[in-house]
């Protein structure tokens, strides 16, 4: 937990934010995101808007994704006869 | 994968409540993997943030996987032993499928991050989440704000500033509440802990995307009729 914490400059209390934290912030959330298109044009700056839409967008695509995995797995963990679910465990175990 | 199934060394349980299956993540949690993302984080120093290695390892995903199968386990034995009819409970066990995992992706997070806490206390019902409260709040250091393009993804792109002027400050707000609805547990925080959980959430839904996709492909190798015994090479 220390290796994160120890990156912080000051503790300078919830209110004083500085821009540059936010821009830094914002910047890391930019590198994960997945980059469509934007890997010839935008080579300066990005818009700190842009980035949150495209964040929101992507963890609502990603949810919904989990979301269908988990029918998924549940149908294929119903759908498994009892044999091969016998099977799996014991290989599993 | 046989990454799924490398770590599983951890004994079957039979209980169905989801508080001792926690109990037992937890116990299993510290038995298993003593520091491995933590040593993974501590071999990347130079890293802006420990949340790039620490989802995206080898030893995590496994960590994670074995825990998934572990939940699904349960929800098998807990839907099983039902007596439901199977239409219109199909979605309450995909639903139930998406809570294990969750919970397996919260404690796989160890409790560093306000959403994983809030997952877990979501589905515990406990507000443990006030004692946990007094953390400090993360202000991450910034000596530079000009970033290089050496990620972890290899990207050679340079990306510099961004502009947050006056005038889009309230616009950044609105965007940055909204997210703050999205990740568990963020709704009323300020707005770095909200990037800053932002990043790792993303992180960690992603290592649960490919956790499930690897797991379906094993699952639905295995659920073909006709194949017995011998495992789909992979």
């Amino acid at each position: 937990m220390s290796s994160r914490r120890s990156r912080s400059s000051r503790q300078t209390g919830t209110s004083m934010i500085s821009e540059d934290q936010i821009n830094d912030l914002v910047l890391q959330l930019h590198r994960l995101l997945p980059e469509l298109g934007n890997n010839n044009r935008r080579s300066g700056k990005v818009s700190a808007s842009k980035v949150l839409q495209e964040t929101c967008t992507y963890i609502r695509n990603l949810n919904k994704e989990v979301d269908d995995l988990s029918e998924r797995l549940s149908q294929l963990l119903e759908s498994t006869d009892s044999a091969q679910a016998a099977l799996i465990r014991s290989l599993l175990m | 994968m046989a990454s799924l199934f490398s770590d599983n060394e951890q004994p079957p349980t039979n209980s169905n409540s989801s508080s001792t299956v926690l109990v037992r993540k937890k116990k299993s949690l510290s038995a298993s993997s003593p520091s491995s993302s933590r040593g993974n984080a501590a071999s990347l120093p130079t890293r802006d943030g420990d949340s790039h290695p620490r989802w995206r390892s080898e030893k995590q995903q496994r960590i994670y996987s074995a825990k998934l199968i572990q939940a699904l386990k349960q929800v098998r034995l807990s839907s099983s032993s039902s007596a439901t009819t199977s239409s219109p409970t199909a979605h309450k066990r995909g639903k139930a499928v998406r809570e294990a995992a969750d919970r397996a992706l919260a404690v796989s997070a160890r409790g560093r991050t306000l959403w994983s806490r809030a997952i877990l206390a979501n589905r515990i019902k406990l507000k443990f989440r006030k004692q946990k409260r007094p953390r400090q709040t993360v202000i991450p250091a910034v000596t530079t704000v000009v970033t290089t393009g050496a990620s972890s993804r290899g990207r050679k792109r340079r990306v510099s500033v961004v502009r947050l002027n006056k005038k889009s400050l309230p616009t950044v707000n609105r965007k940055v509440r909204s997210l703050g609805r999205l990740v568990p547990g963020c709704k009323k925080e300020s707005v770095p802990v909200i990037l800053e959980e932002a990043t790792d959430y993303i992180q960690a839904l992603e290592m649960q995307v490919r956790a499930m996709n690897s797991l379906v492909e094993l699952l639905s190798g295995y659920s073909t009729p006709g194949s017995d015994s011998a495992p789909p090479p992979i």
